[in-house]
């Protein structure tokens, strides 16, 4: 789709402000309607737009695969670590009041760590899970090649005929 | 710290699990999933140790939260029994899964591979931990999918296990799906999800049709995580086309935490007076049981392949547990509690032993054992003690089992299903034999692969068996343990 002018210009219009979007979600997530999952979902959207539109290559290009394992593991330790951290400052799992001296501030920030790495990881996984059913095309194209050779193979996989 | 054992218990594995999915090489994933999931056993021990000596209920408030409106994490003498089980046969496992899973599976899949794992087990500990009932769903998901993943893995060996996790993936959100349906209609009646607030409440909703439309939902749903028959159809492919390590961690633990979770909501959050066996429930638990345990155990006899058979024979074991529960006495949650422990060993020890065959055979069937006896004397003398457990032969834990759910069922005076469990139970004889002939009176084929076996590839196989036979002869911890659960439900009521 990349040749089509109208889809290029649009998406690099609106990659950004998807983006920008997804940010806006995340913290003003405190105060309205939103949070992490929501904003790791239309964060991952744009780079999935990004990839539809120029190409699964470019969009691998711009999250290689390595970052997405780390990004995934990353998300789920900030939570899981901002609740360690509540248990090393004498609080129980997860009191975000341990956090600060002020109970409030204390909660407005355990809350904003929490929803950061929620957001991390769902981002993360959203992409992995695009780039990995994507991905598939190029080997089912491959099966397909190898189909007369070894029909067997490619019938226990399902993906035999059309 | 001793006062975060309950939260650690289920976070020490799960935030492991991140840092395993970044090591290199094959080694030093499995000695830090080694270290993680012996810290682990050691938590469930002391936890187990503080509630019997104290008979304290530990509660645990996330985030500071108090129950209802938070999330409370709840150590009873019914957790407490159900949680050593589940890390103690994880430690093990990992254990064996040195050999086994560096035999199966490709090594740049090892770190992935225990990720997995350490997730599986994280989310088994957090069920049982757990005091809220939509938490339970959410580690139920954690659990089952890691597990989906890890049954899957057998694919490097057998494509047939694609299908195999595909069905038990299906199977398994359907029930998870049903469970939720169920827990939805009881939010929606009670404004709670809390177990223990849920019951109070529940006390004060008329037995109106939505309450047993819930019931029945959340049964259901549990029946089928539990292969329940006729809902077993999913465990024999996913068992005996995953990995072998993989078999046997699901086959000690997977279903058995669900018969937990059965039993934390029909006793805990329905309870005993809400429902007895007259509503139905106990009669179809007791029924099912019973079907399940002849079906197992006669299509285990008919079955050549050793993995398929002790899957067969899980439904079976699984039909006594349920019988147990069905009964809706102390005498027969106990019995219940009993056999989830020690079925949780042999079926651990057999598949860890079958699993060191797999791993050299490719496959482990009959004929790959036939006079395999003198072979490999260890793995086999461990399957021979598994299934002389499985049967209930005096001296093994097994035996134990038997004795206090048909003593149980005696005191109810269910003459008629007494004597079909002791039948159904002989019957395993059947398959036993099977087993014993090929192993030791045929000879060696000629052309049969050589086995072997070394210490490192029986001690983990070996350990359980030892267990079951220590709990067969000094059986009086693990019954008072098991008591002391029941009575939980019953609110010392007997």
């Amino acid at each position: 789709m990349q040749d089509d002018p109208v889809m290029r210009v649009i998406a690099k219009v609106l990659i950004p402000s998807v983006m920008l979007f997804a940010l806006y979600v995340q913290f003003h997530g405190d105060y309205g309607p939103g949070g992490g999952f929501q904003a790791g979902v239309i964060f991952a959207a744009a780079f999935i737009l990004n990839a539809t539109i120029f190409g699964l290559n470019r969009g691998r290009h711009a999250w290689p695969a390595r970052a997405n394992l780390l990004a995934i593991c990353l998300g789920v330790l900030l939570y899981g670590g901002t609740g360690v951290a509540t248990m090393l400052l004498g609080e129980n799992f997860l009191n975000y009041n341990a956090l600060s001296d002020d109970p409030i501030a204390g909660q407005h920030l355990g809350i904003l760590l929490v929803e950061l790495g929620v957001g991390i990881t769902v981002a993360a996984v959203m992409v992995s899970l695009f780039f990995t059913f994507a991905g598939r095309l190029t080997h089912i194209r491959l099966m397909r090649k190898t189909d007369t050779a070894e029909p067997d193979t490619a019938q226990q996989e399902g993906l035999g005929n059309e | 710290m001793s006062e975060h054992l309950p939260v650690l218990q289920v976070i020490v594995p799960l935030l492991a699990a991140p840092f395993v999915a970044f090591l290199r090489g094959r080694e030093v994933a499995w000695w830090l999933t080694l270290v993680i999931t012996g810290v682990t056993f050691a938590m469930s021990l002391a936890l187990y140790a503080h509630v019997q000596d104290t008979g304290e209920t530990l509660i645990y408030q996330m985030g500071g939260w108090a129950a209802p409106l938070g999330i409370v994490y709840v150590i009873d003498a019914a957790s407490a029994l159900v949680l050593p089980i589940v890390s103690g046969i994880g430690f093990i496992v990992t254990l064996a899964a040195r050999y086994l899973v560096g035999a199966e599976i490709d090594g740049r899949d090892h770190p992935l591979f225990y990720t997995a794992w350490l997730l599986t087990i994280a989310g088994m500990l957090g069920q049982i931990t757990t005091g809220d009932a939509f938490n339970i769903f959410v580690f139920l998901e954690i659990s089952s999918l890691s597990a989906y993943a890890l049954v899957a893995m057998g694919a490097g060996r057998d494509r047939r296990a694609l299908p195999a996790a595909f069905n038990y993936l299906i199977l398994g959100t359907v029930g998870a799906t049903f469970y939720v349906i169920g827990l939805g209609l009881l939010y929606m009646l009670t404004g709670t999800l809390n177990l223990a607030d849920l019951s109070v409440r529940l006390a004060e909703v008329e037995a109106t049709r939505a309450v047993y439309t819930a019931m029945a939902f959340i049964a259901l749903g549990l029946f089928l995580k539990m292969a329940l028959f006729p809902l077993h159809f999913w465990l024999v492919p996913a068992y005996s086309f995953a990995p072998s390590a993989v078999s046997a961690l699901m086959a000690a633990t997977a279903t058995k935490v669900s018969v937990y979770v059965l039993v934390r909501l029909l006793f805990g959050v329905f309870g005993v007076s809400f429902f007895g066996v007259d509503s139905g429930v106990g009669l179809v638990l007791l029924t099912l049981g019973i079907t399940g345990a002849f079906v197992g155990t006669l299509a285990a006899i008919v079955e050549t392949d050793l993995k398929k058979l002790f899957a067969q024979s899980s439904i079976a074991q699984l039909g006594y547990m349920a019988i147990g529960i069905g009964l809706f006495t102390p005498a027969g949650l106990a019995a219940a509690f009993i056999h989830l422990f020690n079925h949780a060993l042999m079926k651990g020890a057999l598949f860890l032993a079958i699993g060191t065959i797999a791993a050299q055979a490719g496959r482990a069937s009959m004929t790959t054992i036939e006079g395999a006896g003198r072979q490999i004397p260890m793995t086999m003398t461990a399957i021979l003690f598994g299934g002389l457990a499985l049967i209930g032969v005096p001296l093994t834990a097994g035996f134990i089992s038997k004795l206090y759910l048909i003593r149980a069922l005696l005191e109810s005076d269910f003459w008629l299903l007494a004597a079909l469990t002791f039948m159904s139970s002989a019957l395993a004889l059947a398959y036993v034999w099977k087993i014993i002939e090929a192993a030791w009176l045929k000879p060696r084929p000629e052309d049969a692969p050589t086995l072997h076996e070394t210490p490192m590839m029986w001690i983990p196989a070996w350990l359980l068996v030892i267990a079951t036979l220590g709990f067969g002869i000094l059986a009086s911890p693990l019954i008072e343990g098991a008591t002391a659960a029941a009575l939980v439900f019953f609110g010392g009521a007997s």
